[in-house]
């Protein structure tokens, strides 16, 4: 039995919950088990926010990842706040934009996509999130095109129908670096 | 089946309310609930209902009083101390024998506390929260799905019974999101309540809904006759999960989120070859005694795992008769423990610890 654990975490407004949730439903659609869990509380209003999520071939236990096999950081508190958390042989993604230093353990993968920048350059300044989702896709041999437009249309409401396209360029640009 | 969504736990019970048939809401915002309200507001208007933010908690659960007396589905919900402000609420409600809804997705305590998960009012819950001998139906949900499906259960239970039911989440269980199948849920026709205030039209004596009776023999009669009422229930509404028990030389008993976490110990124990399984009630009152009765006469030890300073400990003690030694693995004040530290505990318990 597979079971992934991600841990997302960022700033408030960086979209780490909007992530969480696209990884959740892409995982829903391809019928897997899966899990969201929030932090939830005064550090949603511009302190740190995070948010577990675990997408697994079989019954999901306790929805809190505390060990992630994936850390994605999109700042440096998070990065220093849960590196040592990860799983040996595990994954982290970092907005290297964001965070000036390298992951310090030789004991997993590390990645660097500088999400920011690339958003700000390609006039998507929000979604930095999706780019780093599109890297971590590629990298996990997990990019999907029919489940990820699925998802999409799951996490964007219809009101906001026109951000689809921008979303999966986003993830697309992601899973060139 | 039908087609999952991605729902909050809170959001669950809201809907699984709407489908039930609960067209009255009364509540007061607090973390980590306040989803309920907001669904509750945006969906009842739409539906006909009432949504209505009352001045308090106090108000909110008066305002259940009232709707319930006229014999309608109604709800509140809260966290930690909005429900010890209900309390009152409460026990009113018992002693009219009114049929209502109460969800309390606790939060760390005890005082205005912290807005982390907690299992700490477990004693609130079960013991019945406000003065007076009653009790209260307590249902403990573990995961998203269940949150809707007991709060299905719960209305129904309350109307059968005419007593109040308590969903028992936690603020990990109402943040979540799972996949949640609503449209399984089934709801079977509401009973008649004959009792309510509904107008005599002129054919019938007035239905008086009251707490108040002076005369003690009467009070007294009132009281012997819900306690009987409270026995048939503890015979047959008592329900628990058993997982792994079968072989089991140690049961891990744990609810809502504590469960979850100790499903995740339990397998990783099972892997070093202890022996080990789960018992998790989904009813909290009534306490499912019979099972761990059961289980008492084939385990060496049992281990209560809860998100409070031992609670529901007591519980498993008198329900396993002191037959075998009962230990506690916890955490408290808004932590949770975590499948190591549970593990931990099963470890030190297959080795004759406790």
């Amino acid at each position: 039995m597979k079971t992934t654990q991600f841990l997302f975490s960022g700033f408030g407004g960086q979209g780490i919950l909007f992530a969480g949730k696209f990884l959740a439903y892409k995982g829903l659609i391809e019928g897997k088990q899966v899990s969201w869990l929030p932090s939830y509380g005064p550090e949603m209003r511009g302190g740190t926010a995070s948010c577990s999520v675990i997408v697994s071939d079989g019954a999901v236990g306790s929805p809190i990842v505390s060990k992630p096999d994936v850390l994605v950081a999109m700042n440096l508190p998070s990065l220093d706040r849960f590196e040592n958390a990860v799983v040996p042989g595990g994954m982290i993604f970092a907005d290297s934009t964001l965070i000036g230093r390298k992951v310090a353990r030789d004991d997993v993968k590390a990645f660097y996509v500088p999400a920011t920048q690339l958003a700000n350059e390609n006039g998507y300044p929000t979604l930095a999130n999706m780019i780093l989702l599109g890297k971590i896709l590629a990298e996990l041999g997990e990019f999907d095109e029919d489940s990820v437009n699925a998802a999409l249309s799951k996490v964007i409401s219809a009101k906001h129908a026109d951000m689809k396209e921008v979303n999966l360029n986003a993830l697309h640009s992601g899973m060139a670096q | 089946m039908s087609e999952k969504v991605l729902m909050k736990g809170n959001e669950a019970i809201a809907e699984a309310a709407i489908i039930a048939g609960c067209r009255h809401y009364f509540g007061y915002p607090i973390t980590p609930q306040t989803e309920i309200a907001a669904y509750m507001a945006k969906k009842m208007p739409k539906i006909g209902g009432t949504f209505l933010q009352a001045e308090s908690e106090i108000a909110a659960i008066n305002m259940v009083y009232g709707v319930s007396s006229a014999g309608l589905r109604v709800m509140t919900s809260s966290s930690s101390p909005g429900v010890s402000l209900k309390g009152e609420g409460l026990s009113y409600l018992a002693g009219a024998d009114l049929p209502a809804l109460i969800v309390n997705v606790q939060r760390g305590g005890p005082g205005l506390g912290g807005i982390q998960p907690s299992q700490s009012d477990y004693f609130q819950a079960t013991r019945g929260g406000g003065h007076g001998d009653y009790h209260m139906i307590v249902l403990a949900p573990a995961s998203v799905q269940e949150m809707a499906e007991l709060t299905v259960k719960g209305f129904e239970l309350a109307d059968t019974y005419r007593m109040t039911s308590m969903i028992l989440a936690d603020g990990t269980m109402g943040q979540m999101m799972e996949p949640v199948a609503l449209d399984d849920l089934r709801v079977n026709p509401m009973p008649a309540k004959p009792w309510a205030t509904t107008g005599t039209g002129m054919k019938r004596p007035h239905n008086i809904v009251n707490s108040l009776f002076l005369q003690p023999e009467e009070l007294e009669k009132f009281n012997f006759e819900r306690y009987e009422r409270y026995a048939r229930i503890e015979e047959t509404e008592a329900l628990a999960e058993e997982y792994l028990m079968d072989d089991a030389e140690i049961a891990v008993a744990a609810f809502g989120i504590a469960a979850r976490v100790s499903k995740n110990a339990i397998d990783e124990a099972r892997k070093m070859g202890i022996k080990v399984g789960l018992i998790r009630p989904i009813t909290l009152w009534p306490f499912p005694k019979a099972v761990f009765r059961k289980a008492a006469d084939h385990v060496k030890s049992m281990i209560s795992v809860e998100l409070s300073m031992g609670q529901m400990i007591e519980d498993v003690r008198l329900a396993a008769e002191c037959r075998v030694p009962v230990s506690l693995c916890n955490r408290a004040g808004g932590m949770i423990p975590s499948p190591d530290q549970v593990l931990a505990a099963i470890v030190s318990a297959a080795k004759g610890g406790h």
